[in-house]
């Protein structure tokens, strides 16, 4: 079955938990740029957590469902309709056969994942069903949606229908709603951090840095003090990733997403650690963040406790389904 | 393999964080000063940290003087007693992968292909050859005799998928990136960037000073791998004409190495089809 895509909004794309395996030949990770948002929507609606969704940038998606299904969104505060009624973050839904499914723009936030039951039906290139924007594959026809499209969906699950068409029951609000009105990103610090003087480093953690408008996918830019190195020495590439803050010779730190490439030469200052890059996939232009540090056994202590939260919902659900 | 008596004393391994879910190690701290040594020795690092099969170690990636280890904290932790001291872990696993590892197959001193690669340097392709023998201050045919007769390595893959930053370019090509990068540069595109040449596999933007064009598909993600070259390999361009270039590009774009005459010579030193 399928759902018609009246409108495509801003800029939506499918997306699972991004392509691993392929670093080597330069290939970026792609994928929701929060993947445990995706994960818990996923599981809102009956799905194998790793199923495909769809990423919705700054809204203004109208989506035609076929069939019914239950369909989920978790991300960032957006008005989104399911027929009359209106569907908050981190709650199910039941669309019925013929009706529509609508996104207005977003009150916190910028991005959410829109999860329907059965998943998103494209091809699997190179192991994973995202889509690489760069390099144009993947996902559906490897770009954004537009306008007409439709989209193949999955076989769906055979879940109950919801007697009162949004469920009672609902994810974590800070699963299904990470987007911060006062952002804050956790982060350890990067190899390359000394090569920054004192007061930089100082600023770093205690100045707020505005998000630039020529932010995306592969990175947000940030606009704030200027963080200045004790050293000049042309560092030699090597790898980067999802989370890493790099500092070109601006001065000005790039803070990385899914779509960044696989390697980079500037200096990497910290990295923002896996349990807050569903906050930084919410940050939009013109907003302000800052920076606090925390260690790196901190970072996986957090990354821990909230993997056991998940699997204490994913019982839950599963009983909810059941 | 004196390598390991010279060089491994000079700079020790270091294994970085980067960020909670990956790690950098660095297997020496310069590149230029030897080049081939040094892919030798990160390749083998690569190897042998793949064959030692770590619990939760979810992916590698050579480059220049590194290996990156992506790992998932999560999986590495059901395998130990004290998940606070989970990169250490991680770490000292490497370190003995790398220590005990054993090569097999490598008898040859390098572990990897030799792959050559058509390019045509016709004018058409070739929109800033002028600059380039202007800035070397030679002709640009002897531009194009000195790129098409080196012999060259791939020192790592990335910028855009299957793009390969080759060293090994004569010291007279050197020639910094433009000033303005262009906008769009046509998939096959030669370019020479600072020190190194490499080829743009896809339609993208870029700086670099482009000189020729290979009719051979760099990367598809349809075939896997998707990529034609990987880092550690040896290439060699070869002149082509333009009528070869049309030929080549109609025949076959992913080159297969079992066709002979038209695709990519490849020489496997190592053991069969799985140099890294």
């Amino acid at each position: 079955m399928k759902a018609i895509v009246e409108r495509a909004g801003f800029l939506t794309s499918v997306q699972d938990l991004g392509r691993t395996g392929f670093r080597q030949f330069g290939v970026s990770a792609s994928g929701a740029l929060d993947p445990f948002a995706l994960r818990v929507a996923n599981l809102l609606v009956g799905n194998n957590a790793a199923a495909a969704a769809l990423e919705i940038t700054l809204g203004g998606l109208r989506l035609h469902f076929e069939d019914e299904r239950i369909v989920a969104c978790c991300g960032g505060e957006f008005d989104v309709r399911v027929g009359p009624k209106s569907l908050p973050t981190g709650h199910a839904a039941w669309v019925h056969a013929g009706e529509e499914v609508k996104f207005g723009r977003p009150q916190i936030g910028c991005r959410c994942w829109l999860a329907i039951a059965g998943g998103i039906d494209v091809a699997v290139v190179l192991r994973s069903c995202s889509t690489d924007l760069r390099a144009q594959f993947g996902g559906f026809e490897g770009r954004t949606l537009r306008d007409g499209d439709v989209l193949p969906l999955g076989t769906r699950p055979g879940s109950s229908p919801l007697a009162t068409g949004i469920s009672t029951w609902t994810a974590p609000h800070d699963w299904a709603s990470p987007a911060k009105r006062v952002p804050v990103l956790r982060f350890i610090p990067g190899v390359d951090w000394n090569r920054f003087n004192a007061r930089s480093l100082r600023r770093l953690t205690s100045e707020a840095f505005a998000v630039s408008p020529d932010s995306d996918r592969m990175g947000v830019r940030l606009d704030g003090p200027k963080l200045e190195r004790v050293d000049n020495v042309d560092l030699i590439s090597e790898a980067v990733a999802p989370g890493t803050i790099q500092v070109p010779p601006s001065g000005k730190p790039i803070l990385l997403l899914g779509d960044c490439q696989t390697i980079g030469g500037y200096p990497k200052i910290g990295h923002v650690i896996t349990v807050d890059l569903g906050v930084a996939a919410q940050l939009r232009a013109g907003e302000h963040a800052r920076f606090s540090e925390v260690s790196l056994a901190d970072a996986h202590r957090l990354l821990l406790e909230r993997e056991r939260e998940f699997q204490r919902f994913r019982v839950g659900i599963d009983l909810q389904n059941s | 393999m004196f390598r390991f008596a010279q060089h491994d004393k000079i700079t020790p391994m270091e294994i970085v964080p980067l960020g909670d879910s990956a790690l950098i190690v660095r297997v020496r701290d310069q590149f230029e000063d030897a080049p081939e040594e040094t892919l030798d020795e990160v390749l083998r690092t690569f190897q042998r940290i793949r064959n030692a099969a770590i619990p939760g170690v979810i992916e590698l990636a050579p480059a220049y003087t590194s290996v990156s280890v992506f790992f998932d904290p999560i999986t590495v932790t059901k395998a130990i007693e004290a998940p606070d001291k989970l990169f250490d872990w991680v770490v000292k696993r490497i370190r003995a992968a790398v220590a005990g590892g054993v090569d097999p197959g490598w008898t040859a001193r390098s572990p990897s292909r030799t792959i050559e690669i058509p390019v045509c340097y016709d004018s058409e392709f070739a929109p800033d050859l002028d600059h380039v023998a202007e800035h070397a201050k030679i002709s640009p045919i002897d531009v194009v005799d000195l790129h098409r007769t080196g012999e060259y390595r791939a020192a790592c893959i990335g910028f855009v998928p299957g793009f390969p930053f080759l060293s090994g370019l004569a010291r007279k090509l050197a020639t910094p990136r433009r000033d303005v990068p262009r906008k769009e540069i046509p998939p096959g595109s030669v370019g020479i960037g600072g020190a190194q040449t490499g080829i743009y596999p896809l339609r993208s933007p870029g700086g670099w000073n482009l000189i020729g064009r290979t009719p051979l598909k760099l990367f598809d993600p349809t075939t896997d791998p998707p990529a034609l070259l990987r880092a550690g390999d040896h290439v060699r361009f070869r002149a082509i004409t333009r009528e070869e270039f049309e030929a080549l590009k109609q025949s076959k774009g992913h080159p297969d190495p079992a066709a002979a005459g038209t695709g990519p010579h490849t020489q496997s030193s190592g053991s069969a089809g799985e140099p890294v």
